[in-house]
């Protein structure tokens, strides 16, 4: 079943994505998505009728540690990069999302 | 001795006797990086200061007479998707260009604990998604034995930093290949170890089943002698193993007798250039008239390694660079009035990254869609299943794995720019390695007729770094292509 991609489809990718393409960025995409896979297809026709999928080539190990609290980032620091905080209050700045 | 020439053990053994200051193989690096940097644009920020601070420590401890690390006095750049407390990581990327981590990688910390002097950061492809180190917000990296060629990537700058005598050692991040690929463009050794052999713990998360760190050194030596120094178990990354870690230039006996190398000919014929083909059957004399044996192994699901590798890695790229919201740290679009949190975001995201990565987070985004699930994302770690299995069978006729690292020489600026899919090409001999977590490395085995250089790659069993190692430094040792410099 070969792909067919749109301009509607790369709109919907991007809004999953978050991502706010410009026009150009559209029409650029659909066809270079288009074309990648197109080309990754070939996967398709290879048998894997009960063959395991691997995610992680250590998924077998499991590193677990009792759930004692540990020291973690300080707000200050954590605050340091954030390009809007109240770093008095120890908060991020966000544009409003309730009201307004 | 040339400072600009000395390995890493030669550094460390003269700053340990005293017949060398720490802060002198410093400043000539420094001198070296300010002479060739504009030409190569390798660095993306370089701390003189805090470098030559360290290196005075390294020599007052010296003369104190306390016992110096093993690293000791060596200067080391580190890709610029590694954090060091303090020191900017860009990932070359619009979107953290000016981004102070607050902590260090832990490689960091097992570089400065063993003595190695950090002198700065190099340029990449951003957030390491590349092959060229075009995709860099900052501007390429240009390949030091020819400047109109690219020297790979994506650890582009730190693989011209070594093969430009600016630093004697470079951390890289490999991904798909991104530290062999670019080894074998820049005529320097590559080595990506076994997945989990060392933390990622403060590198920036590209495809996190699939990333690990390593080290470009000038000689196979340098890179077991790093490699000891980073590797190890790591409480901050859950996938880190608890395998022992050897010292690794133990293993370098200079032997290969018995040893059986692997060839992969169905395999390797698929779409390799002359020179390359030339310079990697040569490599394999070598080796055969060294003692090992040549055996044909079987890789049938090689061949389905890049449309595997871009299906699995732009999903976990999709997921991973979702944190860059402009909230947290890095770039935020300036505020239109009443813009909502969405817009927020996805203008800082579409502003902030390059074209390339919203490419590839498109991408991934695509494949781990409903509907589209099955049919790509999940079919293509079932063939990372197949991969595996084809390695482990070979591992079976096979000690190590032989291979080019790359099907053609460095190519041009620009060359591949335009179309996606040829430039993920370029990766075919190096991701498979990362989808069945193995090691590998890539040595220099040659240049072409115009003199670019041409490398060759071994892979191992997992966790058998030291068996790639040894046949790396017995056939470096029977060669002298390590020792050409470019001019």
């Amino acid at each position: 079943m070969p792909t067919i991609l749109t301009i509607a489809d790369v709109e919907r990718v991007a809004a999953l994505a978050q991502l706010e393409l410009t026009d150009e960025e559209k029409q650029l995409f659909t066809k270079q998505l288009a074309d990648i896979l197109a080309y990754a297809e070939q996967v398709q026709a290879i048998d894997t009728s009960g063959v395991p999928a691997t995610a992680h080539v250590h998924a077998a190990q499991r590193r677990e540690r009792e759930d004692v609290p540990q020291p973690s980032l300080p707000v200050e620091d954590a605050l340091a990069n954030a390009p809007d905080a109240d770093r008095e209050a120890g908060l991020f700045r966000v544009p409003r999302v309730i009201g307004g | 001795m040339n400072l600009l020439d000395a390995t890493v053990r030669s550094i460390r053994d003269g700053v340990a006797a005293g017949q060398l200051s720490a802060v002198d193989v410093v400043r000539a690096c420094l001198d070296r990086i300010a002479a060739v940097n504009p030409a190569l644009n390798a660095f993306n920020l370089v701390d003189a200061e805090r470098a030559l601070s360290r290196a005075q420590t390294v020599d007052r401890r010296r003369a104190e007479g306390s016992t110096l690390g093993p690293l000791a006095g060596v200067p080391i750049a580190l890709k610029d998707n590694i954090n060091v407390r303090g020191m900017r990581t860009t990932a070359s990327s619009r979107i953290l260009e000016r981004f102070v981590p607050a902590y260090d990688a832990t490689v960091v910390r097992h570089l400065e604990n063993a003595g190695a002097i950090i002198v700065g950061k190099t340029n990449c492809d951003e957030f390491a998604m590349g092959s060229s180190t075009e995709n860099s917000a900052f501007g390429p990296v240009r390949n030091p034995w020819a400047l109109d060629r690219i020297p790979g990537g994506s650890s582009g700058g730190s693989a011209a930093a070594v093969a430009s005598r600016c630093v004697p050692l470079a951390l890289g991040s490999d991904t798909g290949g991104s530290i062999r690929q670019p080894a074998a463009f820049c005529g320097v050794v590559g080595l990506k170890p076994t997945y989990g052999r060392v933390s990622r713990y403060g590198l920036l998360a590209f495809a996190s089943s699939l990333d690990q760190i390593g080290p470009f050194a000038r000689t196979v030596a340098d890179a077991a002698l790093v490699l000891s120094a980073l590797s190890g178990a790591d409480p901050c990354d859950a996938t880190t193993a608890d395998e022992s870690v050897p010292d690794f230039t133990r293993a370098l006996t200079g032997d290969v007798k018995g040893v059986r190398v692997g060839v992969p000919r169905a395999f390797v014929s698929l779409g390799v250039d002359e020179d390359v083909r030339e310079a990697f059957e040569g490599a394999l004399d070598t080796l055969r008239s060294a003692g090992a044996t040549l055996v044909d192994v079987e890789l049938p699901h090689a061949q389905y390694a890049i449309p595997v590798y871009y299906l699995v890695c732009t999903a976990e790229a999709s997921s991973n660079l979702a944190r860059y919201d402009g909230v947290k740290y890095g770039y935020r679009a300036t505020a239109a009035k009443h813009q909502s949190l969405k817009d927020m975001y996805s203008r800082s995201r579409d502003e902030g990254f390059g074209p390339e990565v919203k490419r590839r987070i498109m991408l991934g985004t695509y494949v781990l869609s409903a509907g589209y699930y099955d049919a790509f994302y999940l079919k293509a770690l079932q063939v990372r299943t197949l991969l595996r299995r084809d390695y482990d069978q070979a591992f079976e006729r096979a000690d190590v794995i032989a291979m080019p690292t790359t099907p053609t020489p460095p190519f041009r600026l620009g060359e591949k720019t335009g179309d996606p899919l040829q430039m993920y090409l370029a990766d075919v001999f190096t991701v498979s390695a990362n989808l069945a977590g193995l090691p590998g490395i890539s040595v220099p085995c040659g240049f072409s007729p115009d003199g670019l250089p041409i490398g060759f790659q071994l892979m191992g069993r997992m966790f058998d770094e030291a068996t790639v190692l040894r046949v790396a430094d017995a056939y470096e040792g029977s060669t002298d292509w390590h020792l050409r410099n470019p001019s």
